[in-house]
């Protein structure tokens, strides 16, 4: 197996820092949504401003680094083996095909990827961060010289808010199961850690295990791995 | 691999650590609220001593002998009290659907004695002048201005009980006159404390606990707190005094708010300043009212009228308040009692003498106000509910004559006969009377503004921002944060979510049987070997 650097230093640290703050954020939001009570309201507000401004922050720098390096061409949406990387998903996996599409660092999101992260910073995101935006410094009357948004009802842009945030949620579920899809479970998630993906190599799919995604897989690679480990005495 | 685990984990613990580092509110020293206490911690010493003015070297054989006393020195100020609510106890203003009109307790009723028309001989003990004993008086008279009242700081003054507002005979009038100043607590708590009929009965939050009490009970006035006067807040130009009372007043003008020391902008915290916008002061900061003395909730005057061996009696609650009184009825006091709140724009409109009854229960006053309304807030009031006496035939409330030194002066009090004592009070204030009556459902709403609690009471972020039992459950129109969701949302919101997390569970199973199945065939193993694996 040859190992091919997908996800940059930076690419690696937005994720992790977004994926965080977003689970903070619907942590504290489905609190001050009245959902859950863990923190108390007061708060679970408070960090919610907090935690905000943050991924605003961070979110700026991801466009920014977007934009200067190129890559958000990854996201350039194509019909390309689209159905295939469905028909996969659905029927291809459970008959252990390989994946209809190779990560590379050029090339690292498979089309169904493309357009699930195009609609996801296109539209989730900005729905979600604008409300937010507009929620944060929402209130009705301008008798104190205040920063004022009155001509849109809290009520509705409390239910875009509420919306992408029950959207995000959907999409972490899915996203989450997504990562155990890869070579071996934890591969993807391997990967969006060091940033290396272990390319399967030609032969390897031809192995009766090796390209078998699922438990099994997953164990036989820990054994291979604790076997590695094992030969060159450097075992963690 | 473990490392960057380990890192990552390090990582969202620095960055929650973050957020709690930038969440935490420094304690600031708050200096406008120093500034304040210092402006108020001053106490200005009188430019005169009135014990050493020749013109007050006397004995004074009547109260209007020491108003002309004051005039003699104070040549105009009989002027500026003639122009006051107190004197005249009406004041033409604009009110929202009636238009100009005059509005006191000249024609104003309420939901505790009613009304003083025909009592003017016990009510007028609340008015700053001597000797209105009818609807005779003469409002232009200013020897009958009572300046004693409001200014004595002896603590001498006392208007004599059933006197139309003179003083007590036993009033030292000399004493008195020498030691006017300004006016202190007892001086407007004589009237405001003492209300309806005993301490505390009308307001809920004005009451004789304040004369002397602690910082729990009342911020501003505890001595051991800022010790303040009532006219430290309620100042007053040319004896125009700042506040509204709205069981008697109409508009938003010459009132004294919060925010005229505090400033709109007093927390630290920006998110609780622009509160302020919709939420009035009070709402937070007064968690309860009547914390020391009981407050009446009810006034039922249906149940006046009993009588035990053709005598009136009264009988007392475990905490001896009155609860009954054949004189008035039946009552229901509190204590600590949790504000309720509305909406209200600082105008109000009051059942006026002779207006028909278009609604029950009905509305002694109302106050206006809505969410929509720009300069509406939410404020808490204490709502008072009863009933009154209501002429059937005329639709209208019924100021009945309650009062009278005697019996067979159709007075209820006296002769407990509310046929009479309705035709007695109707053909005073002019109004026809049926005949016909019986007892109506009222309310009356009082806006509660004083016993502001120290900041540590205040009321929590969570005691609104909730979805049950919050305090501004009833009110509506408007999305509360925490309390108001779309229903229609959540619960395809959480369907979504569910459905998604039960997709991926099926499919992680179908994933695992469709892998162990074509393992064993791959592997071309017999099944007994994968049995043994298992196991």
């Amino acid at each position: 197996m040859k190992k091919v650097y997908v996800y940059k230093g930076f690419e690696r640290f937005w994720h992790w820092s977004q994926a965080g703050l977003i689970l903070f954020l619907a942590f504290t939001g489905f609190e001050v949504h009245g959902s859950i009570h863990v923190l108390g309201f007061e708060h679970a507000a408070l960090f919610h401003r907090v935690a905000s401004w943050m991924l605003i922050g961070l979110i700026i720098f991801a466009i920014f680094w977007h934009v200067v390096t190129g890559e958000w061409r990854q996201y350039i949406p194509t019909t390309q083996k689209l159905a295939e990387q469905i028909r996969f998903y659905a029927v291809g996996m459970f008959r252990g095909e390989p994946h209809p599409t190779k990560k590379t660092g050029l090339q690292k999101l498979n089309p169904l990827q493309r357009l699930t992260y195009l609609g996801f910073k296109l539209v989730l995101i900005p729905v979600t961060v604008i409300s937010g935006i507009i929620y944060m410094f929402h209130k009705s009357i301008d008798k104190n010289d205040l920063v004022v948004i009155s001509d849109i009802p809290l009520e509705s842009v409390a239910f875009w808010h509420t919306l992408g945030a029950f959207l995000l949620m959907v999409f972490l579920v899915v996203h989450v199961y997504m990562t155990t899809t890869g070579r071996t479970i934890t591969s993807n998630i391997e990967a969006m850690v060091t940033g290396y993906e272990c390319e399967e190599e030609e032969e390897a799919a031809e192995e009766p295990v090796g390209g078998v995604a699922g438990a099994p897989a997953a164990e036989v690679a820990e054994a291979a791995e604790k076997k590695a480990g094992e030969e060159t005495g450097e075992k963690a | 691999m473990n490392r960057t685990i380990i890192g990552i984990i390090l990582f969202v613990v620095a960055v929650l650590a973050f957020i709690r580092w930038f969440s935490i509110e420094d304690e600031y020293y708050n200096l406008k609220l120093e500034k304040l206490k210092q402006e108020y911690s001053v106490t200005p010493v009188p430019s005169v001593d009135h014990s050493k003015l020749p013109a007050l070297q006397k004995v004074f054989a009547t109260p209007q002998e020491v108003t002309e006393a004051c005039n003699s020195c104070h040549t105009e100020r009989h002027k500026e009290v003639m122009n006051s609510a107190h004197w005249n106890w009406e004041r033409v203003t604009y009110v929202e659907g009636r238009g100009v009109a005059s509005a006191g307790k000249k024609n104003v009723l309420n939901n505790f004695c009613l009304g003083a028309q025909s009592n003017e001989l016990a009510c007028a003990a609340c008015h700053i002048g001597f000797g209105m004993s009818d609807d005779h008086f003469d409002f232009n008279n200013a020897r009958n201005v009572d300046c004693m009242v409001c200014h004595d700081n002896s603590e001498e003054y006392l208007k004599g009980a059933s006197m139309a507002g003179y003083p007590d005979r036993n009033v030292n009038l000399t004493k008195v006159a020498q030691s006017v100043g300004h006016p202190n607590r007892i001086n407007c708590g004589s009237c405001h404390f003492y209300s309806g009929g005993g301490n505390n009965v009308k307001h809920g939050d004005l009451e004789m606990a304040q004369l002397s009490c602690d910082r729990n009970l009342d911020v501003h006035m505890a001595s051991n707190g800022m010790n303040m006067s009532c006219v430290a807040c309620h100042t007053a130009e040319n004896h125009q005094i700042k506040g509204k009372l709205y069981s008697v007043s109409s508009v938003n003008y010459n009132r004294a708010t919060c925010e005229d020391c505090h400033t709109t902008t007093p927390h630290f915290d920006d998110l609780l300043n622009r509160h302020n916008a919709k939420v009035a002061c009070q709402t937070c900061h007064i968690p309860v009212y009547a914390k020391e003395n009981p407050t009446k909730m009810t006034w039922k005057w249906s149940d006046a009228g009993k009588l035990r061996d053709g005598e009136p009696y009264r009988e007392f609650n475990g905490d001896s308040t009155v609860e009954y009184l054949s004189i008035k009825g039946t009552f229901h006091w509190a204590k600590n009692v949790q504000p309720d709140y509305v909406w209200f724009n600082g105008t109000a409109d009051h059942y006026l003498l002779g207006d028909t009854i278009r609604e029950v229960p009905v509305k002694m006053n109302t106050l206006f106000g809505s969410h929509g309304d720009k300069n509406s807030k939410i404020v808490p009031v204490k709502i008072h509910t009863g009933d009154q006496i209501y002429d059937k035939v005329y639709k209208t409330l019924i100021q009945p004559k309650l009062f009278a030194m005697e019996k067979g002066d159709s007075a209820y009090w006296k002769d407990f006969d509310w046929a009479t004592a309705s035709e007695a009070g109707m053909r005073r204030v002019g109004l026809p009377f049926s005949g016909e009556y019986d007892f109506v459902e009222t309310v009356m709403t009082w806006p509660i503004n004083h016993m502001v609690a120290p900041k540590e009471q205040s009321v929590g972020c969570a005691e609104c921002h909730t979805r049950h039992d919050g305090r501004l459950e009833k009110l509506d129109g408007f999305y509360l944060p925490g309390r108001d969701y779309n229903r229609t949302l959540d619960a395809s919101g959480s369907f979504l979510f569910f459905a998604a997390l039960a997709g991926v569970i099926l499919h992680a199973i179908l994933r695992y049987r469709a892998d162990r199945k074509r393992k064993r065939e791959l592997l071309g193993i017999g099944s007994e070997s994968v049995k043994r694996e298992e196991l």
